[in-house]
């Protein structure tokens, strides 16, 4: 084994050999990447269902797919397919129906939503019961396996296991908005670990709906400029009032440099390091020190075995709520100090929205689909910068720019932060 | 990596349930000598039996009562199970330790409000626009704590702020399964130099209808009078939801050797796979692990935990499958941990991972949990137990908890 396939660390190398996307911006990496290179909005008014009396009526929706009624896992799971099929087939990697290697989805809590809430309480077995005792009696009386299939925390999971054939346990996690990250971060420790060669990290999240959308707002998370969808999202910018809610998936296939090489596949990228740190401080605010996310983009360094100017761009967390875009610039100052001056850093937020469970296995997609075109996807919407937010934002317009690695925030409500680091394949 | 694999110790439990609070008032109850006596409630549910949660003193674990307004019941007990754990291994407080220490918690969802449920869907039931009437029930009813108390990787979230663990976070969520792959996943870390120390656990609350409707989707839950796991067997079979918050601490032997913490045994193995449980499936499954783990399993009798949900056809299966050690002349000594405890979903396999060690560490096996002839009795000093913990839906582990001074048989 030479010494090429090991990193500073010793251990194996990981690299992508394949990556699928679909977002509000279109299906496909090739549809994503015009799009993001010119500067389009996914984002639109939500017509799934009435929004009548909801502050906030937009969002970058992907339309339902499915025979009847929308029904989130089935939405997550087509779109978590969509992805998977296209990073998969890319790769060239085992034999349809059979991934050689552990999954790893990022997927939100399942529950059961409204529309099938009141289907089931609509049923007469419940007499004149009402609530939850009505529900059940409903159900007791029923047929609802497919139900069953889909509304455990498991489910979607599962349904990719059957389809991609992948291998052992599927792993279904959720570390809120970083759960993306965090599924391209458990196949590089399997890969690491000597466990696999090869494992596929997916997220997905398709579940914009009234009660998710309601919940959001009562966390004034929400941006609420509903007469101008597609200049909602507004990352970094003065005017920022939240983030629009967003649908989508990615999936990443990874492989040891070894195993890819072996079988003489195309080497999209190279994950270089993977860095982590849970805050205390608050179930949906950062220490006001940034500490923690400090600690997290500095720990993805040393394990990177990189320093601050080594990284060409930062694909940043960038929701553009008031408090995010400015603890993550804090947080950048800190851990990257000179080395943040004249580093771009752009929001992919801004066009795609915040795909939640999903955002940061695209944004670690559109990641290496940004080192390989050497073309920086834009912060739109950025017509008055924050001035207290002192970074190169690629405001608006894409830069044609070489960029070797790349830094990936993901931070999320509980306090789970995750950072990604990218770049191309070594010489 | 590395060829020398680290060991994983258990040097920390936390464990409240129906039948109590901590690892004496198991013991107590369940190696006293006679058959256990499960706690069952069949009227709070009813028809459905559970196991109820024990009162716990929040208060112990989770001081600030701006913390405990954040929360609701599950993410209560298991916000106090993991403050438990981190106390016995001697973590807690230890801010340098806290720091070092990774999480891996299993998780289903919180807390949905039941009440502003029911008044939802009456209203919009009975709505002309029932849309627009949704929309402005949820508007004026939500309420933004019971959001975030809804969250699965708010425990964890609360974890972090009320204990102060900050290394790693992860949430894993599927059932069953997510207990054993957080278990699993620590393991393989540890061994692998990827962290030294881990928190690990999950929790579940049976007196949750919300819960309940997502296996009674399919039909999946035992009705009427309680009865242990086995005798469920030749009656269709059905699961009775269980209590409980289980946190493990899992450390390697050099850390917990150089702070002086003792172990109460050692994961030897954790073994785990999946199919889509077409019949037989599972047994097979189950057979092709049971291959991973023989080699360090001899002949003669062995104790077993099963954490058999009491769905059929899976729970004769799983039965065959134990039956069939026979073939290998190993005798076990099987427990329906489901029996005593219930089905405690994301709890189960970390509330086995406990009760074995908790049986290593005392030095002799739990009575049988019922008279139905199928559990034997076990005499002396177990030195190693082996776990198995299949899904009521999907997927299928076994486990190899054993003494922490046994020779370590590594084929691989």
């Amino acid at each position: 084994m030479n010494q090429s396939s090991k990193d500073h660390m010793g251990r194996p190398i990981v690299v992508v050999t394949g990556i699928g996307i679909v977002t509000s911006l279109g299906e496909g990496k090739e549809d994503n990447w015009r799009n993001l290179t010119s500067g389009v909005s996914g984002v639109r008014k939500i017509t799934r269902f009435p929004t009548d009396g909801l502050r906030t009526q937009i969002a970058g929706t992907i339309p339902w797919q499915g025979e009847g009624r929308y029904c989130a896992p089935v939405h997550s799971l087509t779109l978590a397919k969509k992805s998977a099929s296209e990073a998969i087939a890319q790769s060239n990697i085992g034999s349809i129906g059979s991934f050689p290697g552990p999954l790893f989805v990022a997927v939100s809590p399942a529950e059961t939503n409204w529309d099938q809430r009141m289907q089931i309480y609509g049923g007469t077995a419940g007499g004149d019961a009402t609530g939850y005792d009505r529900l059940m009696k409903n159900v007791v009386a029923g047929d609802f396996a497919d139900y069953y299939s889909l509304y455990q925390f498991g489910s979607i999971a599962e349904h990719l296991a059957d389809e991609f054939g992948t291998r052992g346990l599927p792993i279904s996690l959720t570390t809120a908005c970083a759960s993306g990250a965090t599924s391209v971060q458990l196949g590089v420790e399997a890969i690491r670990r000597g466990d696999t060669d090869a494992a596929l990290s997916i997220g997905t999240d398709a579940e914009i709906c009234e009660e998710m959308v309601v919940r959001f707002n009562l966390l004034s998370a929400l941006s609420t400029q509903n007469d101008d969808p597609q200049g909602a999202s507004k990352p970094f910018s003065k005017t920022r009032d939240g983030f629009v809610m967003a649908e989508g998936s990615a999936t990443l296939v990874l492989e040891s440099y070894d195993a890819a090489k072996a079988r003489g596949a195309k080497i999209l990228g190279v994950v270089r390091g993977t860095g982590e740190r849970a805050d205390t401080f608050h179930r949906t605010r950062s220490k006001p020190d940034g500490s923690a996310i400090i600690d997290t983009i500095t720990r993805s360094l040393a394990d990177a075995g990189m320093s601050p100017d080594e990284i060409d761009y930062i694909n940043a967390h960038g929701t553009s709520t008031p408090e995010n875009d400015k603890m993550e610039y804090l947080a950048l100052s800190e851990a990257l100090g000179g080395a943040l001056d004249g580093t771009p850093i752009s929001s992919n937020k801004s066009m795609i929205g915040h795909t939640l469970s999903a955002a940061g296995a695209i944004e670690a997609a559109i990641s290496l689909l940004t080192i390989h075109a050497g073309v920086i996807p834009p912060t739109i919407n950025c017509n008055e910068q924050d001035p207290n937010i002192l970074m190169d934002v690629v405001p608006n317009v894409k830069r044609d720019q070489a960029v070797n690695a790349v830094m990936s925030n993901s931070f999320g409500f509980g306090g789970q932060n995750v950072c990604l680091i990218f770049s191309a394949e070594p010489e | 990596m590395s060829t020398k694999k680290s060991e994983v110790w258990v040097t920390g439990i936390g464990l409240v349930s129906s039948l109590g609070e901590g690892l004496e008032t198991h013991w107590a109850q369940l190696a006293a000598g006679k058959t256990p006596v499960p706690s069952v409630d069949t009227e709070d549910q009813a028809p459905y039996p559970v196991h109820p949660i024990v009162d716990f003193d929040i208060a112990t674990q989770i001081p600030k009562r701006s913390d405990q307004r954040q929360m609701g019941q599950w993410q209560h007990l298991g916000t106090y199970a993991a403050g438990l754990a981190l106390d016995d291994a001697g973590i807690a407080h230890n801010p340098e330790l806290l720091a070092a220490t990774n999480m891996i918690v299993a998780a289903g969802g919180g807390e949905r409000d039941l009440e502003v449920d029911a008044a939802i869907m009456e209203v919009v039931s009975k709505s002309d626009h029932p849309g627009e009437q949704l929309n402005e029930s949820l508007s004026s009813e939500l309420r933004p704590t019971l959001f975030l108390a809804q969250l699965s990787n708010l425990m964890a979230g609360n974890i972090s702020i009320v204990h102060g663990v900050t290394d790693s976070s992860r949430t894993f969520m599927g059932e069953e399964m997510a207990g054993v792959a957080a278990v699993e996943t620590a393991v393989a870390q540890i061994q692998n130099g990827q962290g030294n120390v881990f928190l690990v656990g999950g929790a579940y609350i049976s007196e949750r209808v919300d819960m309940a409707m997502l296996m009674e989707f399919g039909h999946t839950l035992w009705q009427g009078d309680y009865k242990p796991v086995w005798s469920r067997e030749d009656q269709g079979g059905g699961m009775i939801m269980g209590s409980a918050g289980a946190f493990l601490i899992l450390e390697s032997r050099e850390h917990a050797q150089a702070r002086g913490i003792k172990p109460y045994a050692r994961i030897n193995k954790v073994v785990s796979d999946r199919c889509n449980r077409q019949p037989g499936a599972a047994r097979k499954v189950a057979e092709r692990l049971l291959e991973k783990v023989s080699d360090h399993i001899p002949e003669g009798p062995l104790p077993v935990l099963s954490g058999c949900s009491g769905v059929q056809p899976q729970l004769s299966e799983e039965h065959d499958f134990l039956n069939g050690l026979s073939d290998s002349g190993i005798r076990p000594a099987i427990r329906g941990v489901t029996t005593m405890f219930g089905n405690t979903l994301e709890a189960q396999f970390p509330v086995n991972v406990i009760l074995a060690s908790l049986a290593i560490s005392k030095g002799k096996f739990f009575d049988p949990f019922d008279n139905s002839g199928i559990e034997q009795e076990y005499t002396g000093a177990p030195e190693r137990v082996l776990i198995s913990s299949w899904g009521h839906w999907r997927g299928e582990s076994l486990a190899l908890v054993d003494t922490p001074d046994a020779p370590l048989r590594e084929k691989d």
